[in-house]
């Protein structure tokens, strides 16, 4: 019964660690979504420099571990004298890390919308231009919602990650609190419980979206 | 101007090239692979007049699709010109010299041309009205209640006032090719392109699209309608234009090429589709 109450106990102080991981997601989130819609678009660009350097960008992220790219943005950039605070570093590490992936999905939706769908755009009049923009890209919006909403799940988690570049995140905290308390069960298994909580009913949410988005399709 | 020229087709070329990847023996000998090069269209003149409906017969693979897709420019023509409404299509004159046109330019043009396809191609994320409604807005830049105000009687036109919320996924393939109808006519084109637009229906589903399309064209509507659908021609076409391998081999009156073809291919069309004793 005592490690109960103790894990209870730990949950406020943990709780405060919240703002700053919906901080670090939503923030994230934001340029991973613009950045990803930008190297999917270069990906399937006629312009090879642009398919070269967005192709360049996809394999540089994903053949490094997250976690470098974080220690590398926080602790390596300074030396060329590019000083980041640790929260706006985690931004941008998982935001840059998950435009990457997201430009993946983005890409294969665009790719997933049919052909003739845009023919009969530019039959009607539209741009080629305007037809990626007012019937491809939505309709790819569309059919990405699911695996967006597993990724910005998984990009929860993952900020976990920013507490080695001193971002006081649910996990951060979790470790300061063992430092002083030492009370190690009852402290991570609050954050472990926390993170569910946290991911559980996201979970539920994507899987309504992917849904909706099949309903629609 | 009751013989104004609304398609000038003029001895149009189109050569598909299509890039065969090397075989595994021809990289390893070196040898070059050969290019696939598919004449698709041997020198086309059509000419089509405001009012009048064209219906081209012809066996598949002879070009028919190609052709409508050469008037608004889904293909791109090798020699030749085409003219709608007096424009040029795909390039710019000057001084006697073409040069290829800007893409909003041809965007321009093409809202004068409505084209309806075999395989209907609703944007799946709207509904019916939706569909109606977005090139309004998004070419003509009218305003959500001027489009509606434009959607509406076409649909109504087409039968589908009672669908107008439906999504794609909950309309059969007719009503979706009425859809895509309403869509194109909404636009207020000045000549409606369609291309086998009842060949991927079911077979009970054939009629209520035939229907629609005879009423637009009674209603004097300029169109060109690649069927294969012969008593359907033969019942509104004013001139029926028949294709055999990428050149036009006869055209004329219903009445005499249903009765007396005079090219061995048009007989032989006819025959297949049990309108000639074989
Ligand atoms: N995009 C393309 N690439 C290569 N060949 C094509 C392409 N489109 C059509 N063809 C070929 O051109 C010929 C005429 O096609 P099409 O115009 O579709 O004929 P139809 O509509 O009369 O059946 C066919 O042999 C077809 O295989
Ligand atoms: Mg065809």
């Amino acid at each position: 019964m005592d490690f109960i109450q103790n894990t209870l106990a730990v949950f406020p102080a943990l709780l405060q660690a919240v703002p700053v991981v919906v901080q670090l997601a939503l923030g994230a989130m934001a340029i991973a979504l613009v950045l990803g819609l930008l190297v999917a678009l270069a990906r399937i660009s006629s312009i090879k420099i642009l398919r070269g350097i967005a192709t360049l960008y996809l394999e540089v992220i994903r053949g490094t571990p997250l976690l470098v790219q974080l220690v590398y943005i926080f602790f390596v950039l300074p030396s060329i004298g590019i000083s980041i605070e640790p929260v706006p570093a985690g931004i941008l590490g998982l935001g840059l890390n998950y435009a990457a992936y997201l430009s993946e999905v983005f890409r294969s939706a665009i790719l997933s919308v049919e052909h003739g769908q845009t023919e009969a755009a530019l039959s009607l009049g539209y741009t080629p231009s305007k037809t990626l923009w007012k019937v491809v890209i939505p309709q790819s919006f569309v059919v990405s919602m699911g695996p967006i909403g597993n990724y910005f799940i998984a990009m929860i988690k993952d900020t976990a990650l920013t507490s080695v570049i001193a971002v006081t995140e649910i996990l951060k905290t979790a470790n300061i609190l063992n430092s002083q308390t030492f009370q190690t069960t009852a402290i991570y298994t609050a954050a472990a419980i926390l993170y569910l909580i946290i991911s559980l009913p996201l979970s539920r949410v994507v899987v309504v979206l992917e849904r909706k988005a099949r309903a629609s399709g | 101007m009751a013989d104004e020229t609304i398609i000038d087709v003029r001895d149009v070329h189109k050569t598909f090239v299509s890039d065969t990847k090397p075989t595994l023996g021809q990289r390893l000998t070196g040898k070059p692979h050969v290019q696939k090069r598919v004449e698709v269209l041997k020198g086309v003149d059509l000419v089509v007049h405001r009012g009048e409906t064209i219906a081209i017969l012809g066996s598949s693979g002879s070009g028919k699709s190609t052709l409508l897709r050469c008037i608004n420019k889904l293909e791109t023509i090798d020699a030749g010109r085409i003219y709608v409404n007096g424009h040029l299509i795909g390039y710019e004159e000057r001084d006697g010299e073409l040069i290829a046109e800007k893409a909003s330019v041809t965007a321009q043009k093409r809202t004068d041309i409505g084209f309806v396809f075999q395989h209907f191609n609703l944007f799946l994320n709207k509904t019916a009205l939706g569909n109606v409604m977005a090139p309004l807005r998004d070419v003509k830049k009218l305003s959500a209640a001027e489009a509606r105000d434009v959607a509406l009687p076409n649909l109504e036109m087409v039968g589908l006032g009672d669908k107008i919320d439906n999504y794609p996924s909950k309309l059969s393939g007719g009503q979706k090719q009425r859809v895509a109808i309403a869509r194109a006519l909404a636009m207020n084109p000045s000549v409606m392109l369609f291309d086998e637009p009842t060949s991927a229906l079911d077979p009970e589903l054939v009629g209520e699209v035939l229907a629609v399309i005879k009423k637009i064209a009674q209603q004097g509507t300029t169109m060109v309608i690649v069927t294969h659908e012969m008593q359907f021609a033969r019942d509104i076409a004013d001139r029926i234009v028949v294709m055999d391998q990428g050149v036009i081999v006869e055209e004329g009156p219903p009445s005499r090429i249903f009765t007396a073809p005079q090219h061995p291919k048009t007989r032989a069309l006819l025959s297949r589709s049990g309108i000639l004793p074989a």
